[in-house]
């Protein structure tokens, strides 16, 4: 899996970070999203899909192998 | 524009004998033409009203829809709605509501709202003790959940102690139903002088709290002190009579499903779960979150145009049964709860979300664990509930533990 964030979009509403906190953070200055991991290992996918699910900006991409 | 008489009214009332479920009309409406019209302010507009959890996504996620309540053919809960300032940006299309929000998105990050969890676990602790030395049957709204919101915002914002009761008494004018529109103006322009001078003291003599950082970024000359103040305001309105509701209806479905209550008392990850689907299941913002069109647009086969009107109650969205299995079934076990529209979705999705979880995770457990022998000190069918105002609600409600 592949993940891409696009910052512009984001509206920091954190739930990414409270889904998967290994892969999501949030930048001091202004909360929006920071990408720590684009290729997350397998036990996190889900957490991974269901943040891109519920991101309210669309801003996670997600390409699956 | 007038409505047919095959047109329904919108309704804010839930069923009498189901007071946690939305009104029968809506799954109605779903089944038979999700997108559809009803009628408001007596008939003088008739907005289309989205049912389904996929259209009213794509509503609150299309930049085709605007916020700004100022449009002629906005479905405004009142015809007079007051014109709010650019610091309420609920009411304000990007690039102004980016810019707005922007100023306090880092206050709601989560990292520092984990930080605020010992003052919220400490509050908690306190206002329990109050209420358990009280000698017999409480209310437990004016004791516990209006209180404990609004302490946590004051503690946010850096609001001395001894001015909550006035901001609780103002806040409640602010969102009532029934108050004019001049009574609203008038209390919201109350807190907004108030934080006016706060930001003034702050600049004076700073703290670790938003105000102080407002003040901050007004002298960067980022915004003015009256944003500043009137973002103190919003965050107050915004987030203070929902939580409240949010912990007293909670509680109110905890104790109307005793069997689940075990599993609010469960871990971390189970009480952060089951905090999801009371979110879904009580979804207390039911005035349905108000869009007019700005462009033609097409939804789920229906054609908007632009200048009309969208209702998207959150409520309705959270019970299509096409996402949630059997949605009228409290299951805090649910495996997709946080799909919940609960927040609303787009750009405007709730700000203080961080805030409001970890609020309820530490909350709703200790509740539970300090008075296991709570209950309801009048039957079900007593309880005054707020029917008519855009946060779903109670009057009052008396406790016994
Ligand atoms: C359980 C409690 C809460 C619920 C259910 C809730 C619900 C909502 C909903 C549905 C919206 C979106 C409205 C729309 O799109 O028309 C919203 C927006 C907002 N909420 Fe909350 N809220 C809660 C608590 C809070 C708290 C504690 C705060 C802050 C202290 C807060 C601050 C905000 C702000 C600032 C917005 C406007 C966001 C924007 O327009 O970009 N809320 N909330
Ligand atoms: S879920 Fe989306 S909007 Fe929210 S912080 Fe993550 S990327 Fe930003």
């Amino acid at each position: 899996m592949h993940v891409e964030v696009d910052v512009p979009r984001c509206v920091a509403s954190g739930q990414c970070v409270l889904l998967a906190p290994d892969v999501f953070d949030q930048r001091d200055e202004d909360g929006l999203v920071v990408l720590l991991n684009e290729n997350p290992p397998a036990e996190l996918h889900d957490a991974v899909r269901e943040s891109a699910t519920v991101c309210p900006a669309a801003a996670i991409r997600l390409e699956e192998a | 524009m007038t409505s047919s008489p095959t047109v329904p009214a919108f309704t804010l009332v839930r069923p009498q004998d189901a007071p946690l479920d939305p009104s029968p009309l809506y799954a109605k409406l779903r089944a038979k033409q999700p997108i559809s019209r009803v009628s408001l302010w007596e008939g003088q507009l008739s907005p289309w009203l989205v049912t389904r959890w996929e259209d009213a996504r794509a509503v609150l996620g299309s930049p085709a829809f605007s916020a700004d309540p100022t449009h002629a053919g906005a479905p405004t809960f009142r015809k007079d709605t007051p014109q709010g300032r650019r610091g309420f940006f609920l009411n304000q299309d990007d690039p102004v509501h980016a810019m707005m929000r922007r100023t306090l998105t880092r206050e709601f990050m989560v990292k520092r709202i984990n930080e605020l969890r010992p003052a919220i676990a400490r509050l908690t602790d306190e206002l329990l003790t109050d209420l358990t030395e009280l000698s017999g049957p409480a209310d437990f709204v004016e004791h516990f959940a209006l209180p404990l919101p609004s302490l946590v915002i004051c503690e946010l914002l850096g609001v001395p102690y001894e001015d909550h009761g006035f901001f609780q008494e103002h806040s409640k004018a602010i969102v009532d139903f029934n108050a004019t529109a001049q009574e609203s103006t008038q209390a919201l322009a109350s807190v907004s002088e108030y934080l006016l001078g706060l930001v003034e003291t702050k600049r004076a003599e700073p703290g670790n709290d938003v105000i102080t950082r407002l003040a901050v970024q007004a002298d960067e000359g980022v915004i003015t002190d009256q944003d500043a103040a009137d973002l103190g305001a919003f965050l107050l309105i915004a987030g203070h009579e929902t939580t409240a509701n949010m912990i007293a209806l909670s509680t109110i479905t905890l104790l109307a499903h005793p069997d689940q209550i075990p599993h609010i008392l469960g871990g971390q990850e189970q009480v952060a779960g089951a905090v999801e689907e009371l979110l879904r299941y009580v979804s207390i913002v039911h005035g349905g979150l108000r869009r007019t069109a700005v462009e033609d647009v097409t939804i789920d086969g229906v054609t908007i145009r632009a200048g009309e009107g969208v209702i998207v109650p959150i409520h309705v969205a959270n019970r299509d049964p096409e996402l949630f299995t059997a949605p009228d079934d409290l299951d805090l076990d649910r495996a997709n709860a946080r799909q919940h529209l609960a927040f609303g979705y787009g750009i405007h999705q709730c700000l203080g979300q961080p805030l409001a979880r970890a609020e309820l995770q530490i909350v709703l457990p200790e509740i539970f664990r300090r008075l296991p022998e709570l209950k309801i000190a009048v039957p079900m069918d007593e309880i005054a509930f707020k029917q008519d105002t855009v946060v779903y609600g109670v009057v009052e409600l008396p406790v016994a533990w």
